[in-house]
């Protein structure tokens, strides 16, 4: 028990590196996933066609494989990366592809009458986006996404099979000096548990306040 | 680039992963089917169980939807036997690990599809004098099912992919069987190419079967 | 002296792919008249009427509001306007419609400012103060603030009827405006929308109430099967005109109810 709180800080260190990861996979993930979204939506059909199948693709398959693939398989074509970047590219593409089908459901849902009214008062098509459309999209959205962020802390587990130090490969770490994996594993499955479960109580909250823009 | 895609090495050994594809849909047909009982039966103690007892199976379901499935994995295997006197191996506990993760999903699915069976049925059934057992075997379940069938689905084709995971504890599914190709042949782009392919394929495929079963049993409304 | 209809629609043709919808029909309002379509379902009322405020487009014939066509560039060929164009135009329009379409995240007062200042550019005390003189005149002032989740639906489509007013069009469109409410709450809409005709406001309405048809219209319109099948003044269609089937088979569902 005294080495596991002696292993404390080097748990706390794979836990900020875990957050670390997260942070940046939601954040990037966002950007590009909400532009991806737009285009699906709005865009010409080769940017639709093109978006549908990238983000099918890349949902159809494990996460494990996509990141084996993007840290094995690009360096062979000459781009290589660190473990680090590797496992952040390859979450943040799976998450974008989440966050492509949050953002065409957010859309999706947001009724035709809308559009129709914004027209009669005579807004233009970026006006009618600006003032009608993005306020309702962005509060249907924000449920789901936030809620969808746990699976970007769940899958920063994996980085630690590419030898990234997260929380993960901390916990197994210590594990592998004091033989206790037992308690160990409860402790990160707490840690993780805290993390995520604060996340989707935050999106309950947030879809409850939001629900008078669902009619 | 001076990388030449070869993939006879990767056509060589094509029956591990052949043999590591029908290994996964075992495992995640186990899963569900194991998971199915698990979930069927905590939703239908949900809806009639007082608050400690919902709120155990709430904690089941949170506990596990908030924890990644590598860590679950690794707490089966690894950390189970230390308390429980049971030797393993690696197959059997990522089946047993899976399982729980589905039941806990799939919980919440027959809870919601319970609570979707309309009202107008179930006083129905009340009119005609059936038992409250009588109305959960006859009309609830069998509604309950029906609606829930395409959550069923994502379900599945989502628990093959998890299968994946199941190669950290060599367990020889697809996966597994990818990296032995690229740790034998170093065929890195080649395998990942194949392997990708072969999971989308049976993904999209699996995904038109189960939409044919769905149209069968379509609940028109 | 020849009175320049305020919308003039001349052999107006749509079809949605093999359907033929509106079939080449003639239809003209004058400033200030109050004119209702009535019809069975399918007739194509609702259709033409989007096509006035170019929701839909149209296929063939024309559709001038103060002269300038709507929808399309005048002359021989026919090309799309601009959208910049086209919001002009639908900006002399207004529209009132069967599910309300209140913009949810917007109050009663908002609903009403965001074209007055976006479209006809007013500073926002301008834009306040017209949104709150219309939402009087609705006999809703006292709801400025609300949200459209907290209004009743009679109050939730004054509030689009104030909404579309208040951008001074020159033709408002009502879309079966109260066929979505609630028996109870349609006197309050349509007392409104009878106010509204009082002082002037040209309208083309589409209505299954055809009570308020007779009362409130300066012409009735009967549409069969994509076509205007009659026209005339309210007493006229109501008392059977020239012998019209299609008419008296529509007409004999509601005699004997409430008329």
């Amino acid at each position: 028990m005294d080495q596991i709180v002696y292993a404390f800080p080097f748990l706390l260190q794979g836990l900020w590196t875990t957050i670390l990861v997260s942070a940046i996979v939601v954040a990037l993930s966002l950007v590009i996933g909400a532009a991806l979204g737009v285009g699906l939506v709005y865009g010409p059909l080769p940017v639709r066609l093109a978006v549908r199948i990238l983000s099918d693709c890349v949902r159809g398959i494990p996460i494990l494989v996509l990141i084996f693939m993007v840290y094995y398989g690009l360096p062979p074509l000459g781009l290589r990366l660190d473990p680090f970047w590797a496992a952040v590219a390859a979450l943040t593409l799976f998450k974008a592809a989440q966050v492509v089908e949050y953002v065409r459901g957010a859309i999706g849902s947001i009724p035709r009458g809308q559009m129709e009214a914004g027209k009669a008062i005579g807004l233009i098509f970026s006006d009618r986006l600006r003032f009608v459309i993005f306020p309702q999209a962005v509060r249907r959205f924000l449920p789901p996404w936030i809620n969808g962020v746990t699976d970007a802390v769940k899958g920063s587990a994996l980085v630690s099979l590419l030898g990234v130090v997260d929380l993960m490969h901390a916990i197994n770490q210590v594990i592998g000096r004091t033989y206790e994996p037992l308690p160990l594993y409860l402790l990160g499955a707490a840690l993780y548990f805290a993390i995520n479960y604060s996340l989707s109580s935050f999106s309950r909250v947030l879809e409850r306040r939001y629900a008078f823009v669902r009619e | 680039m001076g990388y030449h895609l070869n993939f006879n090495l990767v056509w060589r050994h094509f029956d591990k992963l052949l043999n590591g594809l029908v290994l996964s849909l075992e495992l995640a047909l186990l899963s569900i089917l194991i998971g199915a009982v698990i979930g069927l039966t905590l939703a239908v103690w949900y809806v009639s169980a007082g608050r400690f007892a919902r709120g155990l199976i709430s904690g089941y379901v949170e506990v596990i939807r908030n924890v990644p499935l590598l860590l679950l994995v690794y707490l089966v295997f690894y950390g189970l036997p230390t308390v429980v006197n049971i030797a393993y191996d690696a197959t059997t506990s990522f089946v047993l690990t899976l399982s729980l993760y589905s039941g806990a999903y799939l919980v919440e699915v027959f809870r919601s599809g319970l609570d979707a069976v309309p009202r107008g049925q179930i006083d129905a059934g009340r009119a005609i004098g059936l038992t409250p057992i009588q109305r959960l075997a006859y009309v609830r379940l069998p509604i309950m099912t029906r609606i829930s069938l395409p959550a069923l689905s994502n379900t599945f084709i989502s628990l093959f992919k998890d299968t994946s995971i199941a190669s950290v504890i060599a367990v020889p599914e697809l996966t597994f069987g990818a990296q032995w190709i690229n740790n034998t042949t170093f065929r890195i782009v080649e395998v990942y190419l194949v392997v990708t392919t072969i999971y989308l394929i049976a993904g999209y495929m699996i995904l038109l079967l189960l939409r044919l079963v769905e149209r069968r049993f379509r609940v028109e409304r | 002296m020849e009175v320049v209809p305020l919308l003039a629609i001349e052999q107006l043709s749509k079809s949605f792919g093999s359907n033929e919808v509106l079939k080449s029909v003639d239809l003209s309002v004058s400033a200030g008249e109050v004119v209702t379509i009535i019809g069975p379902s399918g007739s194509g009322k609702t259709t033409l009427l989007r096509c006035v405020n170019f929701l839909e487009f149209y296929d063939g014939g024309s559709i001038r509001i103060d002269g300038s066509e709507v929808g399309f560039r005048d002359g021989s060929q026919r090309r799309r306007r601009t959208e910049r164009d086209l919001a002009r135009m639908r900006a002399e329009t207004g529209m009132v419609f069967q599910s309300f379409n209140l913009f949810p995240h917007l109050t009663a007062e908002q609903n009403v400012t965001l074209g007055l200042q976006q479209v006809r550019g007013k500073s926002r005390k301008d834009a306040r103060d017209t949104a709150r003189h219309w939402l009087a005149r609705v006999g809703l002032e006292h709801k400025a603030g609300s949200l459209p989740s907290e209004l009743s639906g009679g109050q939730q489509q004054r509030v689009g009827i104030a909404r579309a007013v208040a951008m001074e069009p020159k033709v408002l469109l009502l879309d079966e405006i109260t066929s979505a409410l609630d028996p109870e709450l349609v006197g309050e809409v349509l007392d409104v929308v009878t106010q509204l005709a009082a002082d002037g406001m040209t309208m083309l309405m589409v209505t299954h109430e055809i009570a308020f048809a007779r009362d409130a219209s300066h012409r009735i319109v009967f549409m069969a099967d994509g076509r205007v099948s009659a026209e005339g003044s309210p007493d006229h269609i109501m008392s059977g005109a020239d012998g019209n089937d299609r008419l008296e088979a529509f007409l004999s569902r509601f005699r004997g109810s409430r008329i």
